[in-house]
């Protein structure tokens, strides 16, 4: 008996084992091939940045003349994956030995397979695409920085901000961890830390804010020798763009992706065949703010001016009428009465 | 009155019994079916709480809002939607002979939103951050700011509300007849917040134009989502008045099956009026658009589907049973009303949300998210039964009952 419920005991604490203690498995998301990025926590650089952004506010520091840009040639983009190595190097996020980056463009199977995005761990991803006839073409993507930032818009506590520098940069002490940004966001590029249960954050690519304010480009930048990336003043940058166009007939599509969408971004790129085909989604010129922005003013307009009138109008008319009512019903009831 | 020493706890909660004998009334099946569920909610909470979302959602960067925001916020508040609907009509426009509903009606309103911002704590990476929204961090940008104020202020507008039956409950004559006199100022600032954020919760979705389905992105988001909140909200009143006036018979006196009958035909009415009006702005919005193109295929399929059976029939339904007075025909279309509300937000949410990835890839709820909306939803189910057993709600409290 004693022995019995011994086991009995013993089943039920493997059993609550079982149910309690399951901490998921990283090893077992790895071998189902999801990106070992999501399961990164604990990022330093948005706050890195966020910090640096306050101090400059505090010493009343002079912004740029005018906010800078990313130029991305995706014809000259060799798919070496080093700009992924410095971004997660410069951002201390989890990395691997430079020449794996670099291997990847030759191996079968590799990276490249999947098309990727940025998550947890990681800002920025080299994505290939091949063209009709066969010859593939490496796009990087990463944080847009767009002139007019959905994210910073949708946030209902105010954790984005638009640089006069240009990068939009993000601040986890005022976060919710409610993830609207994520949803606002129109190339889906705020990742957030699943894996961290008490002090989750969103990370993205803070187009090395720390770097430019010292005068520096970002890291993905300096270590590009392919000439795919080209930082400076977005006007110039935007300049620059349509006169490689034009200097090189037949090699680009007509067309800078980034200067008009969603309102303009930060990071614009050329390429060689149409954007679609190299998985960029088809944006319309107004600014996702503007979506909510209209029908904030319209909630406010009937808040304050329309709803206040209407309700204390129809107060008084139901009071008026529930008057007459009365009224009429006791007229009718004295005629009664003289029946 | 026999014992001087029976405690208020025992008085007002276990209701004269003594803990064993309120352990012991307690043990029906009903009961221990939500207690399973609760066990499983629970646990769901739990494992949140130290895991995180990730190992307790299918939550994804490309899927940042699931389950929890579709059914526990948007399906949640839009059924919570009872006192905008009910309350208004009764308290502003003077519909007195509806007063019987006023109370349940404000406890459904108070306990929804409870219970959908409870859930949220759980969605919310950050929640013990949420001070920083009401304090200091204000977004007037956002959509989602508004929401989230309007949640507040309008949980405080149902506090109100409902404040004079838990003093009539605690015989506090004072606090009770200052809070009734507040009702109607409550009232009216109650329409304007939640007509605000009823609205909201489909402007939320104003932003993103390239990843909800043209069929259902549209500019008059806010105002389908405020429309079917008043239809959702008055199925709610319909269904939730005929369980509680069968489960709790016992409580009303001067029960007449009649004239009750006589009034959920007129809510059927008003929920009637709501549908063809919100039927006609969909209509509206699809001709304006041109989105005859989309029809076709699955999502052309769906949001068929959801349209006739969900809005059209349970219209037609209302209406017949208006014309013809069948009271149980006006039940099953606040029922099939409800649930075609279920249905919009879930897709507005989650399945024409990224409708160009294909299925194999969209998100679908893991088995913890709908144990803890199922736990919730229990939980607000026993909090109803619980104040219903307890305080003067279906009833008039006798020493107060000629003030009504």
């Amino acid at each position: 008996m004693k022995l019995n419920r011994r086991e009995f005991l013993k089943g039920l604490g493997a059993l609550a084992g079982t149910l309690i203690i399951t901490k998921p498995s990283i090893s077992q998301a790895y071998s189902k091939g999801d990106a070992p990025s999501i399961y990164a926590t604990g990022n330093k650089a948005n706050e890195k940045v966020w910090k640096i952004y306050e101090e400059r506010k505090k010493k009343h520091l002079p912004p740029p003349e005018e906010p800078y840009a990313v130029l991305v040639d995706i014809s000259k983009c060799i798919g070496c994956r080093r700009c992924e190595w410095a971004c997660n190097e410069w951002n201390k996020n989890p990395n691997r030995p430079l020449k794996e980056f670099e291997a990847s463009v030759h191996q079968k199977p590799s990276v490249f397979d999947k098309i990727r995005r940025p998550h947890a761990g990681n800002f920025t991803v080299v994505n290939r695409f091949y063209t009709k006839d066969g010859i593939p073409l490496y796009v990087k993507r990463q944080c847009m920085h767009c002139v007019h930032p959905a994210c910073y818009s949708a946030c209902l506590v105010e954790a984005y901000r638009k640089t006069p520098e240009g990068p939009v940069i993000y601040n986890k002490s005022v976060c919710l961890g409610c993830r609207y940004c994520m949803l606002a966001c129109p190339f889906d590029i705020p990742a957030y830390e699943y894996y961290d249960p008490i002090t989750p954050q969103i990370t993205k690519c803070t187009m090395c804010y720390d770097r430019i304010v010292e005068g520096k480009v970002p890291a993905c930048v300096e270590i590009c020798t392919a000439g795919a990336l080209t930082f400076g003043k977005r006007s110039e940058i935007v300049k620059l763009a349509w006169e490689r166009i034009g200097n090189n007939p037949g090699k680009y599509v007509p067309y800078v992706y980034g200067e008009k969408e969603v309102g303009g971004t930060s990071w614009l790129y050329i390429s060689p065949v149409p954007f679609e085909e190299i998985g960029f989604p088809k944006l319309e010129e107004t600014p996702i703010p503007e979506y909510s922005e209209r029908f904030l003013f319209m909630v406010k307009l009937f808040e304050v001016v329309g709803a206040w009138p209407l309700v204390f109008g129809a107060y008084y008319q139901i009071t008026r009428s529930r008057k007459k009512k009365q009224s009429i019903n006791e007229e009718k009831g004295e005629g009664h009465g003289k029946k | 009155m026999g014992r001087n020493n029976t405690s208020w706890f025992s008085e007002k909660i276990l209701m004269g019994r003594t803990f064993g004998e309120f352990i012991r009334d307690n043990l029906t099946i009903g009961n221990m079916i939500a207690l399973i569920i609760l066990i499983f909610g629970i646990y769901a909470m739990v494992y949140r709480l130290i895991y995180g979302l990730g190992p307790a959602t299918n939550l994804s960067d490309e899927y940042p809002w699931g389950f929890w925001i579709g059914f526990d916020i948007l399906v949640g508040i839009a059924l919570a939607a009872p006192g905008l609907t009910v309350g208004t009509a009764i308290h502003l426009f003077g519909l007195k002979e509806y007063h019987h509903f006023a109370k349940p009606v404000a406890l459904s309103s108070l306990l929804g939103y409870v219970f959908a911002i409870f859930a949220l704590l759980f969605d919310l990476g950050r929640y013990y951050n949420l001070y920083n929204l009401i304090i200091w961090s204000w977004g007037f940008s956002s959509v989602l700011f508004l929401v989230g104020w309007h949640f507040f202020l309008y949980t405080i507008i149902c506090l109100i509300e409902f404040a004079p039956v838990v003093f009539e409950w605690l015989d506090l004559k004072r606090a009770r007849d200052f809070f009734a006199k507040l009702i109607i100022w409550a009232t009216i600032f109650g329409v304007i917040i939640a007509g605000g954020h009823q609205s909201a919760l489909g402007g939320l979705y104003l932003v993103v134009p390239y990843k909800l389905h043209p069929l259902w992105y549209s500019a008059l988001l806010p105002p389908f989502f405020l429309i079917s909140a008043i239809f959702g909200g008055i199925s709610i009143v319909i269904i939730e008045g005929t369980i509680t006036h069968k489960a709790f018979r016992h409580q009303i006196k001067d029960f007449d099956e009649e004239d009750f009958n006589k009034k959920l035909i007129g809510l059927g009415k008003a929920a009637a009026c709501a549908l063809y009006i919100y039927l006609i702005l969909k209509l509206l919005d699809f001709a304006h658009y041109e989105k005859w193109h989309y029809l076709k295929g699955f999502y052309g399929f769906w949001y068929a589907v959801e349209l006739i059976a969900f809005v059209l029939v349970p219209a037609l339904m209302f209406t017949s049973a208006v014309r013809n007075r069948i009271a149980w025909l006006v039940k099953l279309g606040a029922v099939l009303t409800a649930f075609g509300v279920i249905v919009n937000r879930l897709n507005v949410c989650l399945i024409a949300y990224k409708w160009y990835v294909p299925f194999s890839q969209k998100y679908y709820p893991a088995w913890t998210e709908i144990a803890l909306s199922a736990g919730v939803v229990t939980l607000l189910v026993l909090t109803y039964r619980f104040v219903l057993n307890r305080m003067p709600v279906l009833y008039e409290h006798p020493k107060y009952k000629s003030e009504h």
